[in-house]
């Protein structure tokens, strides 16, 4: 067995600041006594170490999802710093090491917490340069640096490392800034046409661990005395638990406990086998709710449409709809449908966490550590630095997962059995009860003139997304649903509306809010995924927009142009002129020609289309145009090629970025043709991955063809900004597939996802 | 509880434990193993895979028992003497992983793949792999990365260099 401190060594977390932080952090990690302040974001100390080997080492509070942020950090801080990128690492996402940039989500990390990372970055180039000056006796302005050396320009005999002047000591220098996302020195961040490593695209430095077996990952973290914990939930929802027979386990070779609290039910064995094993066959008596928690997945849609909002946001309104419809060439009217689906991670949901010396540690893959770390301590009633997070790597899934379930139920167990307990969530409870993306009924009404034009468009969407969970929150995770701690009045929730720069002088935007009967224990709980709404609303919106393109026999194209120009006034950050000029590129790296949309129906099994779709999301543009193959006799549509043109400002590793769109734009081709959480009403059926299918490598596309496009005015400005990239990606495919799929075969499907079977049907009932 | 050898990556290691019990849980708790990662518990999504004779393996439902004395080989055991297998040096090269979680499984399903079939078509490749899930969707790389690895593990066959863990050599036609 392996000590703890083994354990931190061995980690790869400490191997980057042993020698740095030296003793300090290694302690501060494999002890003891805590606690475990945060790190002062104040304190240019706080964000980075330089060593006597001239190597720095970059602290910052976001997690790296397996997108290349970490990377892209580096390769931003080093050249504020002017040090080269292979002589930097960086660590992320430890409460007590990171300053709290909040972890990931929300696409920001680029967008916002680049820039208090550039600004540290080049305040410690600016202090180092101040220290050489005094060290010289020359001013500032006579010296040169480059690579981590700082030399007398007149005479480079002068030259001193930067690990020569601060090397294992501390630069004790203050930060001024509101908040963290204000944090700055004096120093000037460079103009980006300086930054040497922006553009360029070195390999992440996490992948050769991947690939190697050599990555300790959060899954991987034992200590000495470590137990292993599994859940019993309630096998319908709603479910109360009256009676624990424990005589069932408790004489199970490795037995420790079953932990029980309302609705909770837990067992902890020695061996992770044996929990498997244990849960399996503890029995317990739950009892049914006197109603039913939800309709069945089959009528959730007609359930949506007749329910009574839980909330309706006011509508917005410009112009005149109801007058425009009246007064039309042509209405268009038209409903849209798109089920539940999960985050379900290919990992389930898991974590450590080690009660030892009265503190709390959580080994976890939350995207939000910090969030993480704050719930608990709320939650476990203990001063929150005496709990720590420790984020490693571990499987993703965007969003409000499970993840932060687990990290809350291993704290729980941890502090009652008062020795470390790993949980792991098994395949079907992963599956069945993490946190859904909601479901969205949508009813559009579009007006057409006489020239084609768009003169309303009337929007109506309803969102099964009461009780919208949020990230990490000590009173709605499900430990504290099932213990009956959670709060009085559930969350709001949200009904969105499509983000595009169309001009349509008639609009009115009206969004509700839906609940399930059962509010609270339900499997049925929404949680942010991955763009929280936007394919969802994209899907309809879009489609929306390609059936009005054919109602006005316009090239859908040409038609979403005209949308575009119709106005001129644009944002800050040219949404409008980046909207146009993303779109222009999608259809030029395509090859586009106006034709007959759809196009007449084509003989033979194999029906081939094109479909166009766009989105912004914050300032991120993106533009998608897929080909289909719909395969009338089976009904299988596969997405033979895709184009993507995407413009997040100033990309500074576009490998990166390339991968994270690909995987994105797979993402949502798996959620439009596979995905559907399904149940009936008692339960979710949809436990497992036969059950819950996903993409495969069966329907990957022939080819996936990516246009990174600055449509900036000034392209060339020196405060081109970087923004977000990793959710946008996943809007517009879901429509963009459907229009497709409308060209090939003049049919128009409006429920997700396009399984074989609904295909199918579709194409019977319209005798194609 | 009974005494097991296993040999794993080219050591014999003996473990205690139920003979039942799942190969993936005596590899990574008892012999602290990273490559096998518990995905499903059911043979679904192939993360937990491992080479038993050179064969891909779902380590999750394969009693420890049953594997005996046979060759073992994990993700950690794929580099020979410090140098990277073709396909993990052909997924650094493609920079395939996303999170990284199912890659295990991906390489390891596609070293079988290679060893049967070294030459593959499109079709061979997405056959031969879609058992084998990734919620990243890093799918299109992966398709990618084995092309590459499979050129360059054909060069090195004409240039004589040896596989240890070449599997069944039965050429699959398709």
């Amino acid at each position: 067995m392996t000590t703890r401190r083994d354990f931190i060594k061995a980690s790869g977390l400490l191997v980057v600041s042993v020698g740095v932080l030296s003793l300090e952090a290694l302690d501060a990690l494999a002890q003891a006594p805590g606690p475990y302040p945060d790190p002062d974001f104040h304190q240019l100390d706080s964000w980075i170490v330089i060593r006597q080997d001239n190597t720095a080492t970059f602290f910052v509070g976001k997690t790296d999802l397996g997108q290349g942020t970490g990377t892209a950090f580096r390769q931003l801080m080093a050249d504020e710093l002017d040090m080269p990128y292979d002589r930097t690492t960086c660590v992320m996402g430890v409460t007590d090491l990171t300053p709290d940039q909040g972890g990931s989500g929300g696409s920001d990390a680029l967008q916002t917490d680049a820039y208090p990372m550039r600004r540290v970055a080049a305040e410690a180039r600016r202090v180092l340069l101040e220290m050489a000056a005094t060290r010289f006796t020359v001013p500032v302005a006579q010296l040169s640096v480059a690579d981590g050396v700082i030399s007398v320009t007149a005479d480079p005999s002068k030259r001193v490392t930067y690990g020569e002047l601060i090397g294992g000591r501390r630069f004790n220098v203050a930060l001024t800034g509101g908040n963290i996302d204000q944090t700055t020195g004096t120093a000037q961040i460079k103009p980006v046409q300086q930054l040497k490593n922006v553009g360029k695209s070195p390999q992440r430095y996490d992948i050769p661990p991947k690939v190697d077996g050599s990555l300790k990952w959060a899954v991987d973290v034992r200590v000495p005395g470590m137990v292993h914990a599994r859940h019993v939930r309630p096998p319908f929802a709603g479910g109360t638990l009256t009676a624990v027979d424990e005589s069932s386990v408790n004489t199970m070779p490795g037995f420790v406990r079953v932990v029980r609290k309302g609705n909770y039910l837990a067992v902890v064995f020695e061996r992770e086998e044996q929990a498997i094993e244990g849960a399996r066959r503890l029995r317990a008596t739950w009892q049914k709710p006197a109603t039913a928690p939800f309709p069945a997945s089959t009528e959730l849609f007609d359930y949506l449409r007749r329910a009574t909002p839980t909330v309706s946001n006011p509508p917005q309104v410009a112009g005149n709809v109801d007058a425009a419809l009246a007064g039309a060439a042509r209405v268009v009217e038209a409903d849209y449908e798109v089920p539940f689906q999960g985050h379900v991670s290919i990992g389930p949901a898991h974590a450590m966490a080690d009660p030892s010396n009265g503190q709390m540690t959580i080994y976890s893959n939350d995207m939000k550590s910090y969030g993480l770390r704050n719930g608990v301590a709320q939650f476990l009633q203990m001063p929150r630095d005496r709990v720590r997070v420790v984020w490693m790597e571990g499987p993703q899934a965007y969003g409000r997962t499970a993840a932060d379930d687990a990290g809350f139920e291993a704290a729980f167990l941890a502090k009652e059995l008062g020795r470390p307990v790993r949980v792991q969530w098994s395949r079907q409870e992963e599956t069945a009860w993490d946190t859904k993306g909601p479901a969205y009924a949508v009813k559009m009404r579009g007006a057409i003139d006489p020239q084609g034009n768009v003169t309303a468009l009337d929007w109506e969407a309803r969102a099964a997304d009461h009780n919208h969970l949020g990230y990490n929150e000590a009173d709605t995770v499900l430990i504290a649903q099932l213990t009956g701690q959670h709060k009085a009045m559930p969350n709001r929730g949200g009904a969105s509306a499509p983000s595009n720069m169309y001009v349509i002088p008639n609009r009115r935007t009206a969004g509700h809010v839906v609940g399930m009967p059962l509010v609270w224990e339900t499997p049925l709980r929404t949680g942010n995924l991955r763009d929280p709404d936007g394919p969802q609303v994209t899907f309809a919106g879009e489609s929306f927009i390609d059936e009005l393109a054919a109602a006005a026999k316009a090239d859908p194209i040409d038609f979403r142009m005209r949308l575009l120009t119709a106005g001129k006034d644009d944002d800050s950050g040219f949404k409008r002129a980046r909207s146009i000029a993303v779109l222009k590129a999608a259809a030029a790296t395509y090859g586009w020609q106006p034709r007959a949309f759809p196009q007449p129906l084509a003989r033979g099994e194999l029906l081939t289309g094109r479909g166009v779709a766009y989105a912004f999301r914050s300032q991120t543009v993106v533009a998608q145009i897929v080909d289909v193959e719909v395969n009338r006799r089976t009904g299988r549509v596969w997405a033979k090629r895709i184009v993507c043109a995407h413009d997040c400002g100033l990309v500074i590793n576009p490998e990166a970025l390339k991968r994270t769109l690909e995987g994105g734009i797979l993402h949502s081709l798996s959620r439009t043709l596979k995905e559907e959480v399904t149940f009936d009403t008692e339960k979710i059926t949809s436990v497992d991955w036969s059950s819950y299918p996903m993409l495969t490598h069966l329907d990957v596309p022939e080819k996936i063809d990516i246009v990174l496009v600055n449509g900036d005015p000034n392209p060339n400005r020196p405060d081109l900004p970087h923004y977000g990239a990793g959710e946008t990606i996943c809007k517009p495919l879901m429509a963009a597939v459907a229009n497709a799929v409308f060209d090939a075969t003049g049919v128009r499907i409006r429920r997700l996802p396009y399984r074989d079977a609904r295909v199918l049907q579709a194409l019977k009932a319209a005798n194609v | 509880m009974s005494s097991i050898t296993l040999r794993v990556n080219g050591r014999a290691r003996t473990v205690d434990v139920e003979p039942a019990t799942p190969l993936l849980y005596v590899l990574r708790n008892d012999l602290e193993l990273q490559g096998p990662r518990f995905g499903c518990g059911l043979g679904q999504c192939g993360a937990c895979t491992v080479l038993v004779k050179g064969a891909a393996v779902r380590s999750c439902v394969t009693p420890v028992s049953s594997v005996q004395g046979s060759e073992i080989t994990t993700l950690e055991g794929l580099a020979v003497n410090g140098k990277l297998h073709p396909l993990q040096q052909a997924w650094i090269d493609e920079q395939v992983p996303a999170c990284g979680y199912c890659q295990n499984g991906q390489i390891l399903t596609a070293k079988t793949l290679l060893d049967r079939t070294p030459n593959p078509t499109d079709a061979q490749i997405r056959q031969g792999m879609a058992p084998t899930l990734c919620r990243c969707m890093t799918y299109y790389r992966i398709q990618a990365a084995i092309k590459r690895a499979a050129a360059t593990m054909r060069a090195d066959a004409g240039a004589g260099v040896q596989d240890p863990h070449a599997g069944p050599a039965t050429e699959v036609t398709a």
